[in-house]
């Protein structure tokens, strides 16, 4: 159930909605747990179709860099 | 913190400087990592092989489907046999058998409308797009999960639904943690704290815990990191509370979320958990406020006797007692295709984790 991937904010929408970029993976999440309001470009945690907390961009970055070496190793793995 | 470093380079530096603390310390040590994303982790990276001989790992009671009692999945099976039900739920519950073997998948096999949901929101759209029927969410989690349901009540009663019920089956964290440390399953010199629950609650609600508790984020670094601070604090004679997933977690937690699960949800009494049994106020249950949306209150189901499967250890497993490879089903009768417990059917539970990383030596 827990998504430990920061996912970015690429646009708000209407009802407290928004599309957020998860790895290249794009999907809608309610911002409706969290204040102040999330902007485009901020780094969230995802939790069942909900942001549940706003990273800063230098920590969420460097997990990002650390997931896509983990897939990097898994697919070596797999060869 | 900069690094350059993959995680395999970190795992296997960390290995040495956390197996000369543990010589220090002289003695091996037990950690129980408590939440199910951290079982998973934990196995994925093969860090308790790495650290075989010295630190063992102790799978905890925090995997949400798997806790969720026999009486609670029959509920569910019932509920969603009720005529004129839409039932949802989140993904992996639909697989976890009942006391008859048979798992809400079946129920829906037989003709019945049970669909999973990604966001519990999504039962909004349902239910207005469907109001001859009565729609009904069977909520499941811990914290992290509860804000959520908080959201989809509010709307609900904003909305003026009048066709959408919600079951809860939301536990907390902190009864399950004083259950085992005063239970005496087994000695334990620390815990591995869940990281996405306490971003909801904050460090605030491990106070009251007199053992080593370290809050950590899901990769290897962080759960290495995590197991680094516990052999300090052990070697130090201390017993505190600390946060190593300070990118995610805070002191107070999200606010906002908390308010909203103050707003729409009472302590119940007691409820039954998988693996422990009667809880006293380790649950939530729909306040006052929202009752008109509280199924259990709405509908009035029978309930057969519920009943474990006779050899599914996973009511030990979860708490710690027994290892999955204790289990004589496990890997053989009891897979996850194939799941006779709920232990193996999510991907957070122990059983789940160590079929999927530890297939080797199965075949062994
Ligand atoms: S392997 Fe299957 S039957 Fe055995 S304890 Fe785990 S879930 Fe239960």
């Amino acid at each position: 159930m827990c998504l430990a991937i920061p996912s970015k904010i690429v646009e708000i929408l209407d009802n407290n909605i928004a599309i957020v970029d998860t790895m290249g993976v794009r999907r809608k999440a309610s911002l409706e747990l969290l204040n102040p309001k999330p902007k485009v470009g901020d780094y969230v945690l995802l939790h069942v179709g909900f942001a549940i907390e706003v990273l800063s961009e230098e920590d969420a970055l460097e997990s990002l860099k650390l997931f896509e070496e983990i897939l990097r190793y898994e697919d070596e793995l797999k060869q | 913190m900069k690094m350059n470093l993959s995680n395999k380079d970190i795992v296997l530096k960390a290995k040495d400087k956390l197996i000369k603390k543990v010589e220090k310390l002289g003695r091996p040590i037990k950690i129980m990592e408590f939440c199910g994303g951290h079982t998973h982790a934990i196995m994925r990276y093969a860090i308790d092989k790495l650290l075989d001989g010295y630190v063992e790992f102790i799978h905890g009671p925090g995997c949400p489907v798997c806790v969720a009692s026999m009486d609670r999945i029959d509920l569910a099976i019932e509920l969603a046999k009720m005529p004129n039900v839409i039932f949802t739920t989140y993904g992996d519950l639909l697989r976890v058998p009942g006391s008859y073997r048979k798992s809400l998948l079946d129920i829906r096999s037989e003709g019945h409308d049970v669909r999973s949901l990604y966001s519990c929101l999504d039962a909004i759209d349902i239910a207005i797009k469907n109001k001859d029927k009565n729609v009904i969410f069977f909520a499941i989690g811990f914290e992290t999960t509860t804000p959520p349901t908080a959201v989809l009540l509010k709307k609900a009663k904003e909305m003026k639904l009048k066709n959408l019920f919600v079951v809860s089956n939301h536990v907390m964290t902190p009864p399950a943690i004083r259950y085992i440390l005063n239970a005496g399953i087994s000695h334990i010199d620390g815990i591995i704290g869940p990281g996405h629950v306490s971003v909801i609650t904050g460090m605030k609600i491990y106070k009251e815990f007199d053992i080593p508790i370290v809050i950590s984020g899901f990769e290897a670094f962080d759960i290495l990191k995590s197991v680094n601070m516990i052999l300090d604090q052990l070697i130090n004679h201390e017993r505190k509370v600390e946060n190593a997933y300070t990118r995610a977690v805070t002191e107070e937690g999200n606010k906002e979320a908390q308010k909203l699960i103050e707003q729409t949800f009472d302590v119940r009494d007691t409820f039954n958990w998988r693996g422990i049994g009667p809880l006293p106020k380790s649950a939530l249950k729909i306040n006052k406020d929202y009752e008109m949306f509280d199924a259990e209150k709405v509908f009035d189901v029978k309930l057969p006797t519920s009943k474990e499967h006779p050899l599914c250890i996973c009511p030990k497993v979860i708490v710690g007692k027994a290892k999955p490879t204790d289990c004589k089903l496990f890997g053989k009768l009891c897979t996850p295709e194939n799941p006779i417990g709920s232990c193996m059917v999510s991907s957070e539970g122990a059983c789940a984790a160590y079929y999927k990383y530890q297939r080797v030596e199965l075949c062994m």
